[in-house]
């Protein structure tokens, strides 16, 4: 069993030392997509964290019996299987938000973060630190999405979770709403400011110049 | 253990022993959750019928499953329709797939004029009637569907009892482009529809989606989604096919003359 601190070190060490989307640059493509509110927001890290931290266990758990030359099979089946059934316990116990959700929970399939921590890290990694490293990894992700949601739905939406915070002139309030923040491009935007703040704030995640 | 993983007896043993579990697994889940999905998938169909005639509100809030269910029971009655005689049929309405009959060589045909791209037309269709308290008819909701500019979508027509004014149409299922033919599903655009009527004082269809304001501002005319045409002439089209002869034209003839009374 690995200590403490290294194990805090697996479970915090994403959120902004080594975020999967800030400085791995990975899964931008959903969060571009999911985050115009915070719910669905909300509801595609439960389901991404869920999944990438159960394939680092199933995976961790028989590293030393898969094969190398099938091994990246081995994983997407076990990612895929994941998904599926992520997807049904969606559509059962919250149908309304899956179908907003509708084809990105089925693409954390492709989602590079699921893959490349198993690869990365889970077939390397006793079962426990890469199930730890799998929920790190999610709630990385997870902190890039809200903020980028918590934006996008207050600025673009004048609301919070569908609670009206600011109201809109077409609800006869004061506010008017930034339609380009309800629109994918926004969150380019507001995730490259994102990895600005975090690199000012941490120089050394600056890429060396070529 | 760790030298021979490689070897191709081993190889096939994970690889069908992963895929084995992982199977059980999937279907499992599939099979568990199947009927909590079902019961969902209605729920939410019932929730929209609901919306169509007015009865529930979504904008305001969630609505309660307990709600919908009471509501539904209460005032929504389905009954089957012949659509070529337009006279109800016995059979169980809420059970009744109208999209699988569609499918059906057997309980489906192709429409002569098929202006809604929809291929085949089920013979029977489901209408749902909706009464008030005493029992008093208050809106006819009619299915209808048509192809748009990528997908077919799915809506429910409610009709007031004199079945020409318009009380609501709700866009359920589609996948047009969100932001621009998406845009059917907007309450705002939904909003539009209430209140105008579908056929003339001379009893043509008249209704229209139109880009030309001088007519949007009548009662025959509803704005179109801008930047949206295709799926706009698909809703008109829609229209103009549910409610003409292969559509559900004999079915309102007979309900004028107190078919539904």
């Amino acid at each position: 069993m690995a200590d403490v601190k290294e194990l805090k070190q697996v479970l915090t060490g994403p959120i902004i030392n080594n975020n999967p989307i800030a400085l791995q640059i990975l899964g931008v493509c959903s969060a571009l997509a999911v985050t115009t509110k915070l719910e669905t927001a909300l509801v595609m890290t439960i389901a991404l964290t869920a999944v990438t931290a159960f394939s680092n266990l199933f995976i961790s758990l028989i590293r030393n019996h898969i094969p190398s030359s099938v091994r990246i099979i081995v994983q997407m089946t076990i990612i895929a299987s994941l998904v599926i059934v992520v997807d049904q316990v969606l559509q059962a116990y919250a149908y309304a938000i899956s179908k907003q959700l509708s084809v990105f929970v089925g693409l954390i399939i492709t989602n590079c973060i699921v893959m490349g921590r198993a690869e990365a890290y889970a077939m390397k990694t006793p079962p426990m630190m890469s199930f730890m490293d799998g929920i790190g990894n999610g709630l990385g992700y997870g902190v890039i999405l809200l903020s980028v949601g918590f934006f996008r739905e207050l600025f673009g939406n004048g609301s919070l979770f569908g609670v009206e915070i600011l109201s809109k002139i077409s609800d006869g309030g004061w506010y008017q709403p930034n339609g380009l923040l309800l629109l994918p491009p926004s969150a380019f935007f507001l995730i490259g400011g994102f990895i600005w703040l975090i690199r000012t704030y941490k120089p050394e995640q600056v890429e060396a110049k070529g | 253990m760790a030298s021979n993983k490689d070897s191709f007896g081993r190889t096939l043993f994970v690889v069908v022993g992963l895929c084995l579990i992982c199977s059980v697994l999937v279907s499992t889940a599939a099979v568990v959750l199947k009927p909590i999905q079902q019961e969902n998938k209605l729920l939410d169909k019932q929730k929209y019928i609901l919306e169509a005639a007015s009865l529930i509100n979504t904008k305001e809030g969630n609505v309660t499953k307990a709600d919908i269910l009471s509501k539904y029971n209460q005032y929504v009655e389905a009954r089957l329709v012949d659509l070529k005689t337009g006279e109800f049929v016995d059979g169980d309405a809420n059970a009744y797939d109208q999209r699988k009959a569609s499918r059906d060589l057997s309980t489906s045909s192709i429409p002569e004029n098929d202006i809604a791209s929809i291929k085949r037309v089920a013979d029977k269709a489901v209408v749902y009637l909706v009464r008030d308290d005493d029992g008093k008819l208050t809106s006819v909701i009619l299915p209808i569907h048509g192809y748009g500019l990528w997908s077919t979508m799915y809506a429910f027509l409610a009709l007031e009892a004199d079945l020409n004014t318009i009380q609501g149409l709700v866009y359920y299922d589609q996948a047009e482009t969100p932001g621009l033919g998406g845009e059917v599903e907007n309450p705002k655009w939904k909003a539009l529809w209430n209140g105008k009527q579908l056929f003339d004082e001379q009893g043509n269809f008249a209704i229209s989606v139109t880009k030309n304001p001088a007519v949007a501002n009548t009662v025959y005319g509803v704005d179109a989604l801008s930047g949206a045409t295709l799926t706009s002439n698909g809703v008109q089209h829609s229209l103009q096919f549910w409610l003409g002869k292969e559509g559900f034209a004999s079915f309102i003839a007979k309900a004028r003359n107190g078919g539904l009374s």
